[in-house]
């Protein structure tokens, strides 16, 4: 069965003692993208994850991976891909080499493949040095990286992350974010989610926004931006009787509605286009500026805009 | 390279989630102390403070009490099953497992078979115990290792139940304090310190409604003719009974355990 969709999720639903977490959400994840679920805390993206990853059962719908239905075919799919879950599902009580062999040997590998793998997987995420010693006296960030080890021992296809860096500190987040690209670049898909918009926004090719157990929307990261809308352009007029001028000119070429505040000027502009003209403008009358900053939206923008106050 | 997978089979499973539950003991061995502690402080408590009164000397009362400790041993060493699956359940590693191509069985029988070391040890220590205090069974040295298999392979049989309540229970807490009033109904309404003629005839009826009594009388049975009795026969029928009942219970249990 060929399919150009990694996950196909339609009409999940999942209600707990009343409370509706997942609301019917539908959406397909292509082959090969990184595919974001982005939501406050207790939006239902965890929830979303454990149904497609056959954790949790959905009350209806239903969870396709790579063309094979889950509850049909629930083993078969469960050997397409990795998880790696929120909290760090690794035993902690055994070394980090123990803890590959076991789960090598469990995904079906042979002995001596699973040594191998093992081998291969502990030079990888750079856990030879501590490949013996317990768990329980690793960083968190070694801890993560074992997970997601553990993960990638079938060299799955499909990857899914549950707050991949949640807790991690920059450098081991950043590192995190690499891993991600690598597996991308050879070919994986990985399903991600995040509260935090910039990892959203650095790592994921799609995003899909929950809020309240809904799908609220949809796109591309630049999409989701131009849905907020305008590029936010800041300066300041150094000479207080140029000021009434500068904003003058300013309306005249952007046509929108232009803030003062003392002698900062903010403009929203709908093209960045419309930059350059603003400023040979200025120049011709002969305002001197200063403090000029351009603002794309970020994903904050878009976050704000789109999910409602309540978590 | 390319992985080469194939769906584990049932048993290979088992015997990897068996080697995993053994590393974690031995990498931890205080486990083992609750097994090795018990059954020498109970052995030499009861020993030393109800010998005379029950039997009129230690000596005379170690074949009552040797059998009754085992057994309750066993019972506790099984009952460590049930919290240490709970444990596990909550610490999110389950989560994985569940993930993984592989029967859903396996991680719960893979725990209990690694805790056949827990019940080894407790039985051997129980009937060293013993030993040292005198106590010499007639039927002879290859009827204990019988007797101790038998108390083995009831307490085995026994962990299904407590792994089931674990995976009922709501957290670890709740499975131990469960387990050990468990524990001591079970022991000590039963004929393991004391001679069952000894009670009142409500205590009777209920000593033999406890399965314990019939475990405990039928290792008394073997260590004293030197032969497999009917009513041992009738316990290795019974626990094979209960671990072909709740092995699929424990399993319905798992699933429906999100």
């Amino acid at each position: 069965m060929k399919t150009s969709n990694a996950v196909e999720v339609r009409n999940l639903t999942k209600t707990f003692n009343n409370n509706i977490v997942v609301n019917n959400v539908s959406f397909d994840v292509k082959k090969g993208e990184v595919f974001g679920l982005l939501g406050p805390n207790g939006a239902g993206k965890t929830t979303t994850l454990r149904m497609m990853t056959t954790l949790l059962k959905a009350d209806s719908g239903s969870v396709k991976i790579f063309g094979h239905d889950t509850r049909k075919e629930g083993r078969l799919s469960r050997s397409m891909f990795g998880l790696t879950g929120q909290y760090a599902s690794v035993d902690e009580d055994i070394s980090s080499r123990e803890n590959l062999m076991i789960f090598s040997r469990l995904n079906g590998l042979s002995r001596t493949d699973s040594k191998k793998r093992t081998v291969e997987l502990l030079e990888e995420f750079s856990l030879v040095d501590s490949a013996d010693k317990a768990l329980k006296n690793f960083s968190g960030g070694m801890r993560r990286r074992l997970d997601l080890a553990v993960s990638l021992i079938t060299r799955p296809k499909l990857i899914f992350l549950d707050e991949p860096t949640t807790g991690l500190d920059p450098r081991t987040r950043s590192q995190m974010w690499e891993t991600v690209r690598n597996l991308v670049a050879n070919g994986s898909t990985v399903v991600l989610t995040t509260q935090y918009l910039d990892e959203a926004d650095q790592l994921a090719d799609r995003v899909a926004v929950i809020d309240h157990g809904k799908l609220v929307k949809i796109g591309t990261p630049s999409e989701l931006k131009e849905q907020v809308g305008g590029t936010n352009l800041n300066f300041t007029v150094n000479k207080l009787d140029q000021v009434n001028t500068a904003v003058k000119l300013a309306k005249e070429q952007t046509g929108t509605l232009v803030n003062l505040t003392n002698q900062q000027i903010n403009v929203k502009l709908a093209k960045i286009d419309q930059l350059t003209p603003l400023l040979v403008d200025l120049k011709k009358s002969k305002i001197s500026i200063s403090n000029l900053t351009v603002q794309e939206p970020s994903l904050d923008d878009v976050f704000m805009k789109l999910t409602v106050g309540k978590n | 390279m390319d992985v080469q997978t194939h769906r584990g089979n049932l048993i290979m499973n088992t015997a990897t989630m068996a080697y995993r539950n053994l590393l974690k003991t031995i990498h931890n061995p205080d486990r083992f102390m609750d097994v090795i502690i018990q059954p020498v402080m109970f052995m030499l408590m009861f020993g030393y403070l109800f010998g005379g009164a029950v039997a009129g000397n230690v000596k005379n009362y170690l074949p009552t009490i040797v059998p009754g400790i085992l057994i309750q041993t066993m019972l506790s060493a099984a009952s460590g099953s049930g919290s240490q699956i709970r444990e596990d359940l909550d610490s999110g590693v389950f989560d994985r497992f569940k993930s993984l191509p592989m029967a859903h069985i396996a991680p719960l029988a893979g725990q209990l078979f690694a805790d056949i070391l827990r019940l080894v040890i407790a039985a051997i220590t129980s009937l060293t115990t013993g030993y040292l205090m005198g106590w010499r069974p007639i039927a002879g040295f290859g009827w204990v290792v019988v007797s101790g298999l038998l108390a083995i392979f009831s307490g085995w049989a026994l962990s299904w139940v407590f792994a089931l309540v674990g995976l009922l229970a709501k957290n670890a807490t709740t499975v131990e304090s469960l387990s050990l009033v468990t524990m001591l109904v079970l022991s000590f309404l039963s004929n393991a310190f004391i001679p069952i003629k000894t009670l009142s005839k409500t205590m009777q009826v209920i000593a033999y409604m406890n399965p314990i009594t019939y475990v405990i009388t039928a290792i008394r049975q073997i260590l004293a003719t030197g032969s497999l009795t009917h009513e041992a026969l009738l316990v290795l029928v019974f626990g094979i009974g209960i671990v072909v009942v709740f092995a699929p219970l424990t399993v319905w249990a798992y699933d429906r355990n999100n």
